[in-house]
């Protein structure tokens, strides 16, 4: 089973070379600390930053420089500053390669919820309403199932969604799966997990063909 | 042309009860942190406030909220808040959430004379309920509306006389949009020059869209989340 770290490095592998790349908050801010060597990508943060750099060392925080979790960052040179507007049209013009993010829910057909439990958690959806109606790669980074030990892989969503059909693959703790039109898809076990495990950690359907390969991290 | 004036009190007189207003700022990021202090003072009432988030509880927007002098909020993320999220729940607040990229062009639409446009983001979810769906290049998409404000209230880091502005880092975000919204719009910034200081090739917002300017005080620049590494 992985921990969030072993999450991070599992989708750190999927960067590719000249990407650009936006990192939702929380466990996808992680997978910029295990860029594999010899990739060049760049990080963008929807409140205003292209070529975003690792946290200041103590001291050196700058109110005037964070991310879009509102934590004090760094800017790398080549680095730019824009305005939300300039920023979203990076976005939703699909320049942005690989777009990252948690989720509550994720179904089968690919829909995500991640913004609201109603009457009890509304923290709102952020960019991430732009982020995945546009993108065209979105990976989740999420535990397999909630603190109560449900499924977060469902047939069908039951919180408010974020958006239709546009989640392609997702990262756990127990494995890599992908997004098809007959259901998730195991592409990869996490370290000492069986099928099995994974079967009945998932509410929706899981497709299963042939031995499925445990992931080399 | 000039539009300095003397302080905060002359930069917000005519803000009134029941107004929309247009504030600046990314979290607390860029916040117009003189003019959020002296809507305190003034007690104005029954306002919507047009931000992308609601300050923290002691914090920004937070410090109206406390006070309930906020009738409703148009935002896209309001995590931080306690209050804020007790007031929506309990139903005394008013707000209406909307995708941020949505919410940063609304804003600018509102400024660019552009009454609508199309965005995939938010269809197939409630935020595209009761509004306009059509298919473009085979992919659906939902009709926002351009937002404007009474007042836009925005922080920069220099300024000049003529109300031309330069923002430093992450926060710009939501500012130069919201200064184009706003039938006036006020400019804090930590420093005011003589027009011909500035560099034209460096002005973010051209002070066509700023009625009035001042040079702020006392900036504190809360961080929220203050994340460092340790030297190895």
């Amino acid at each position: 089973m992985l921990d969030k770290i072993g999450i991070a490095k599992r989708i750190a592998q999927e960067l590719q070379n000249g990407w650009y790349v936006n990192l939702g908050i929380g466990i996808p801010t992680l997978v910029a600390n295990y860029i594999p060597e010899g990739v060049d990508v760049e990080f963008q943060s929807e409140n205003g930053i292209l070529g975003m750099g690792p946290f200041p060392f103590d001291g050196e925080e700058d109110a005037d420089l964070i991310n879009a979790g509102k934590q004090t960052i760094t800017a790398l040179p080549g680095a730019v500053f824009f305005d939300s507007a300039m920023s979203f049209a990076m976005i939703r013009g699909q320049h942005v390669q690989l777009t990252v993010l948690g989720a509550m829910e994720v179904s089968q057909n690919g829909d995500i919820a991640n913004w609201k439990i109603p009457g009890k958690m509304v923290k709102g959806m952020g960019g991430a309403m732009d982020l995945v109606a546009s993108a065209e790669n979105i990976i989740v980074a999420m535990m397999h199932t909630n603190r109560k030990g449900e499924s977060k892989l469902l047939k069908k969503c039951s919180l408010p969604l974020t958006g239709v059909g546009c989640v392609k693959k997702i990262v756990t703790n127990l494995a890599v799966l992908e997004v098809t039109n007959k259901g998730f898809k195991l592409l990869e076990r996490a370290p000492g997990v069986s099928v099995e495990e994974i079967q009945n950690a998932t509410e929706g359907t899981l497709i299963t063909e042939g031995d499925i390969p445990e992931m080399v991290l | 042309m000039n539009k300095t004036v003397n302080n905060v009190e002359e930069a917000t007189a005519g803000i009134k009860d029941g107004m929309t207003l247009m504030l600046g700022g990314f979290g607390l990021c860029g916040i117009p942190e003189n003019s959020i202090s002296e809507l305190v003072k003034l007690n104005v009432t029954g306002l919507t406030c047009i931000a992308n988030n609601a300050g923290v509880d002691d914090f920004g927007l937070g410090l109206l909220l406390q006070k309930r002098q906020i009738k409703k909020m148009i935002s896209s993320y309001v995590g931080e808040n306690d209050e804020f999220e007790r007031q929506m729940l309990s139903g005394e607040l008013e707000v209406d959430l909307i995708p941020q990229g949505s919410l940063a062009e609304r804003c600018r639409a509102g400024g660019a004379g552009i009454p609508a446009f199309f965005t995939p983001a938010g269809y197939g979810t409630e935020v595209a309920e009761g509004k306009e769906v059509r298919e473009f290049n085979g992919k659906p998409h939902i009709l926002e509306l351009a937002l404007t404000a009474d007042f836009a209230i925005v922080k920069a880091w220099k300024g000049d006389t003529a109300g031309n502005l330069i923002f430093k880092g992450t926060a710009r975000n939501f500012n130069p949009m919201m200064a184009m919204a706003g039938t006036i719009t006020i400019a804090e910034v930590e420093e005011l020059v003589e027009v011909g200081e500035l560099n034209p090739n460096e002005i973010h917002t051209p002070g066509i869209f700023v009625q009035r300017i001042f040079q702020g005080s006392g900036y504190e620049k809360r961080i929220e989340q203050r994340t460092v590494r340790t030297k190895s």
